[in-house]
């Protein structure tokens, strides 16, 4: 395995990077619709109870203003929208949660709406709210099962007498707050009903396949009658992976009043209509001999979902992967509070999972008086622990490895709290970093045109990723042509129905599907095929497959002040064939930032009294800015897996956020002295 | 957004005079806007009437008799800081500008405009929420709910919001006049001054009438400023509110006795807040650490803190300690 440097990346320059720095690319809410109306959201401002009444007067009175649409007179969804009550729009006067959609005012312009919206009174009939998650709340339940179908709970032995017995253990629980999605571009859509009764949609979309069958169900719609056209789409980080309330509050309003629709959220609106993360307290049992091998391992979540809908984040399921223990234990438990609907933020999951589990570790090797990379080393498993399946391919040991000695962790004295720089104490640290590597069904048209040029059409999604230039490496080298000779056409429900961008599953499904349809179209000797992948993916080895990583951070905190700042972040993964590596490195780099938001700054706060989330904008929740980022990189060894798909890939869209709090969190105990569990690591938590 | 008036008049008395005149039950003037317009999408501010006040000639940096400066209220927060007159004079002013917002805003943003924006409590921007700032009467939701980036100086029952401006809490320190053209003329506010504690009725932010339009910044002749800092912690690197700031000048004689001091605090109060009596404590005396600390110690014998901010309280006796310490040169 060697590893490669970053200074050596180079390989495709984004394809649609010109037209989206010069704006030439268009975005849902861009495009030019004749006779288009313009739609504002209005929310709740109650987190529970009943609308009693709007008086739409004053909004009506507006001279710009055409509609308002509320449950009273909004077109009715299908029966069977039951299934997705976030979708199920306008259809009922109950209120769920602070933030949740009651009304939508369409005018002739964006200021018309926005002002009739103002003038719209909603009356409510409110309740108490209960938004607060606790590990002791009575309302906690033990979910069927969680995100992706995992299961809810696992285990195997008899973790709590190993627990017991252990020369050494680490008992501690972590919490982590609601984070955002918040991509740049918010949610948005243009509807348009044709008279014939088809509807096209511009939409910001993962997969507008998927979320155009998803529409077709809830407006009751023949599926060949919905089209969703998302040619660009300025990020998601899942919260774009299914439709939201947008999409569907769009179709009603077109539909309601005849003509094209467009709406975009607020800024404000996506802190609730959209998905976050949910909050997690996470409780971490480890126990081990005095040489550091792990005897038990005891992994508990306790999160939050909204009282419409459940979604249960898998957050313990890194434990059933990461280490050797004979004795573990592994569960969820749900309540179900007044507050917005969480859902997928990248790397559900293993992102919150790996903070508690990799904080756990570090936690461990101090009281072994190990070398935190020697204890993960020393406690790798030959199998996946929970299955006991083979490994496609496990490079965490290498990565470690190979990070220490760039990072140049050798050198480092495990001593916490007594590296002092002027004001500040300085310290490193490193995590692990994982995400399972799969692969979904999706099909492809490959077209060989009379001027030596290909067209290659898949209904996937480019979110930022630069999954259109990947595409177009990945079909190049199966036709064995110049990139430059090929067309990828994505981002419409009319091409080949293709797998969503998420999970870190895109380029994988989808160039499983390139990748067949001009291997096909080679052997055909010319004109155009079209292909699906069903059959490769149901005969996939069952195999445990996952990405690897592992990430070091080194921070600088001010005794004065308590503020942490990254000073140095390096990650090397294992994560099979690096197809393109100019957009691979910015997207571990990308996740590895977030993670850095995630542990340092990054909280929406709920009011206790009302659930309105306080801080829903930029000024108050904070990202990761320029200056909080000055020296994040990331590599990866070569990693050979022939047992994943055509390419040798795995997903890299998520692991780079995976350990990197853990990471920063490390470093900061190394620093200081002081363990902080609960993120962010805020400078009130340290001062 | 409510629809309103935009009126851009030729001088101050015209704008004073659109405004007073204007019968407009909300009027307000337009600087940068990058403040005002912000809370007009948010219905926070409802005007029926915006004067445009960033192009009546108030736009320049002018040295005073005595070696001061007055600064116009149109000139942009950018401008302003990288003038070179200011940044010798006056260090800890442009450091104060540098550290607010960003380059974009910076550049938008007008110095009336920036001492007279609106604090950044999130009960005041929301309007589903109780504000007795924005709507008197309806209760403080801070108080009850979220407020870690609170008041703890100077506070009341009615409003614990703290005054966002960095730009502010530099001024203060020097002691900054400001000019004001009324609809009864002009007069000279003194910084400390322009801004008010809550007290009960903390929808007033400032001593200024409707009408009253800001023209001029000027900056006293002040030796010690020459030897100034501003200091601010925030949640993030940058472009991000103060948490707790200190803007400092200190001046000692040859034999180390500090002639003049200046301290204020910004992030802690609904005003920038001069700590009159830290300086009170340290002038006439030698500058060292255990002296910054007692003075430290007895101007924030007054805090208050709140449920949340209780940390900001040694947080501002760390500030201040530090940032007069590195202005004498000795450890801290
Ligand atoms: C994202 C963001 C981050 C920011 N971060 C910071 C920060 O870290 N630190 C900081 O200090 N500030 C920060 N700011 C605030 C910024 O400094 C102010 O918005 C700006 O200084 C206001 O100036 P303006 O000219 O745009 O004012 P406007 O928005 O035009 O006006 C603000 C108020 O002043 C009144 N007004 C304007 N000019 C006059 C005048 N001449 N006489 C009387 N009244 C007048 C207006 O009527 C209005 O009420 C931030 C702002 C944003 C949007
Ligand atoms: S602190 Fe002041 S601004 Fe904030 S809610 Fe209370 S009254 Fe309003």
């Amino acid at each position: 395995m060697t590893p490669v440097s970053a200074a050596t990346i180079d390989g495709l320059r984004r394809i649609e990077g010109r037209d989206k720095v010069t704006g030439a690319a268009r975005y849902a809410y861009e495009q030019q619709i004749e006779g288009v109306a313009t739609a504002v959201a209005v929310t709740s401002t109650i987190a529970k109870g009943r609308i009693h009444g709007f008086d739409a007067g004053e909004t009506l009175a507006h001279p710009r203003v055409l509609e308002v649409l509320t449950y009273e007179n909004a077109p009715r969804v299908a029966e069977d929208a039951d299934s997705e009550p976030e979708l199920a729009v306008l259809q009922t006067s109950a209120v769920a949660y602070h933030g949740q959609v009651v009304a939508l005012v369409i005018a002739e312009t964006l200021e018309a709406a926005r002002e009739g919206a103002r003038l719209l009174a909603v009356e409510y009939r409110e309740q108490t709210p209960d938004v607060e998650l606790s590990d002791s709340h009575p309302g906690l339940y033990k979910p069927d099962k969680v995100n992706a179908g995992f299961p809810t709970d696992e285990g195997t032995g008899d973790p709590d007498r190993a627990l017991e017995k252990a020369d050494l253990v680490v008992d501690a629980v972590y919490s982590t707050p609601n984070d955002h999605n918040q991509p740049m571009e918010p949610h948005a859509t243009v509807a348009t009903w044709s008279d014939d009764g088809h509807l096209t949609l511009y939409d910001s979309t993962q997969g507008a396949p998927m979320a155009a069958n998803s529409v077709s169900k809830i407006l009751g719609v023949d599926s060949g009658r919905v089209r969703i056209i998302s040619h660009h789409v300025g990020g998601g980080f899942g919260s774009k992976g299914t439709p939201r309330p947008n999409v569907i509050l769009a179709a009603l309003a077109a539909q309601a009043l005849g003509r094209p629709v467009k709406l975009a959220l607020t800024r404000q609106q996506l802190f609730t209509m959209v998905g976050y993360r949910t909050p997690t307290i996470q409780r971490v049992r480890l126990g081990a001999n005095a040489d550091g091998t792990l005897t038990a391992l005891v992994h508990e979540a306790f999160e939050q979902s909204s009282t419409i809908k459940e979604f249960a984040e898998q957050t313990t399921t890194c434990s059933r992967v990461m280490y050797a223990s004979p004795n573990r234990r592994t569960a969820h438990r749900l309540v179900r509070l007044d507050v917005p609907t969480p859902s997928w933020k990248r790397a559900p999951g293993e992102a919150p999972g790996m903070f508690a589990l990799e904080s756990a570790i570090d936690e461990l090797a101090v009281a072994a008086g190990m070398d935190p990379i020697a204890l993960r080393i020393a406690n790798e498993p030959d199998v996946e622990p929970e299955t006991g399946r083979r490994f496609s391919s496990r490079n965490l040991v290498a990565c470690l490895r190979e990070g220490a000695r760039q990072f140049g962790w050798d050198e480092r004295d495990p001593t916490p709290g007594v590296r002092r720089e002027g004001r500040f104490l300085v310290g490193s640290g490193v995590a692990a970093s994982t995400y399972p590597a799969r692969r979904q069904p999706s099909s492809a048209t490959a077209r060989a045109n009379d001027d030596g040029t290909y067209l290659v059409r898949i209904g996937a999604a480019d979110i930022g990723t630069g999954a259109r230039t990947a595409l177009t490496r990945i079909a190049a080298t199966a036709l064995d042509v110049d990139p430059s000779r090929v067309v990828v056409e994505i981002g419409d429900s009319a091409l080949p129905f293709a797998m969503l961008a998420g999970g870190s599953m895109g380029t994988a499904s989808w160039g499983s599907a390139v990748v067949k349809a001009c291997r096909a179209l080679v052997e055909q000797g010319g004109g155009e095929v079209e292909v699906d992948t069903k059959e490769e993916v149901a005969a996939d080895a069952d195999l445990a497959k996952h990405g690897f990583g592992a990430q070091f951070a080194q921070v600088r905190v001010d005794i004065d002040s308590g503020e942490t700042r990254v000073d140095r972040m390096l990650g090397v993964f294992a994560v099979g064939k690096v197809i393109e590596p100019r957009l691979a490195r910015s997207q571990l780099i990308g996740g590895m930032v977030m993670g850095l938001g995630m542990a340092l700054m990054e909280e929406a706060i709920l009011d206790p009294r009302t659930g309105a989330t306080v801080n829903h904008d930029f000024a108050g929740y904070h990202v990761p800015v320029n200056a909080d980022v000055t020296d994040v990189e990331a590599t990866w060894i070569e990693e050979e897996d022939a047992e994943l798909n055509p390419m040798g890939s795995k997903g890299i869209g998520e692991i780079g956020i995976t350990g990197a709090p853990a990471a920063i969190a490390n470093a900061v105990f190394h620093a200081t002295g002081r363990r902080v569990r609960d993120l962010p690591i805020r400078l009130d938590r340290l001062l | 957004m409510k629809p309103f008036r935009f009126e851009r008049p030729e001088n101050a008395e015209g704008a004073v005079a659109t405004l007073t005149a204007s019968g407009a039950e909300h009027a307000r003037y337009l600087g940068g806007g990058t403040n005002l317009v912000d809370l007009m999408r948010l219905g926070v501010e409802t005007p029926d009437l915006l004067v445009d006040v960033a192009r009546l000639g108030h736009d320049a940096v002018r040295e005073t008799d005595g070696g001061g400066l007055r600064v116009g209220a149109a000139v942009r927060n950018s401008d302003l800081a990288r003038d070179p007159l200011l940044r010798t004079r006056y260090p800890m002013v442009s450091q104060a500008l540098l550290s607010g917002a960003s380059p974009q805003l910076r550049n938008l943003a007008t110095i009336g405009g920036n001492l007279l924006q609106r604090t950044r409590c999130a009960y005041f921007t929301d309007t589903s929420l109780d504000c007795n700032k924005r709507d008197p009467g309806s209760g403080c939701g801070a108080l009850d709910g979220e407020h870690r980036n609170h008041a703890i100086l100077g506070h009341s029952a009615a409003c614990i919001a703290t005054h966002p401006s960095d730009l502010a809490v530099a001024l203060t320190a020097v002691g900054a006049e400001v000019l004001v053209e009324g609809a009864a003329g002009e007069r000279h506010i003194p910084m400390p001054g322009l801004h008010r504690l809550p007290g009960d009725a903390p929808e007033r932010d400032t001593v200024l009438d409707p009408g009253d339009l800001i023209v001029a910044i000027q900056l006293p002749p002040l030796e010690a400023a020459r030897r100034s800092s501003y200091r601010k912690v925030r949640d993030r690197a940058s472009f991000s509110f103060a948490v707790v700031s200190v803007a400092a000048a200190l001046q000692c004689d040859e034999d180390g006795t500090i002639r003049d001091v200046r301290i204020a605090l910004g992030g802690v109060a609904h005003a920038p807040w001069r700590a009159e009596r830290a300086e009170e404590e340290l002038r006439g005396g030698p500058a060292t650490a255990e002296r910054f600390a007692a003075a430290a110690a007895a101007e924030l014998d007054q805090a208050r803190p709140l449920e949340q901010n209780a940390f900001k309280v040694p947080l501002a006796r760390n500030l201040i300690v530090t940032v007069l310490a590195d202005l004498a040169g000795v450890a801290a």
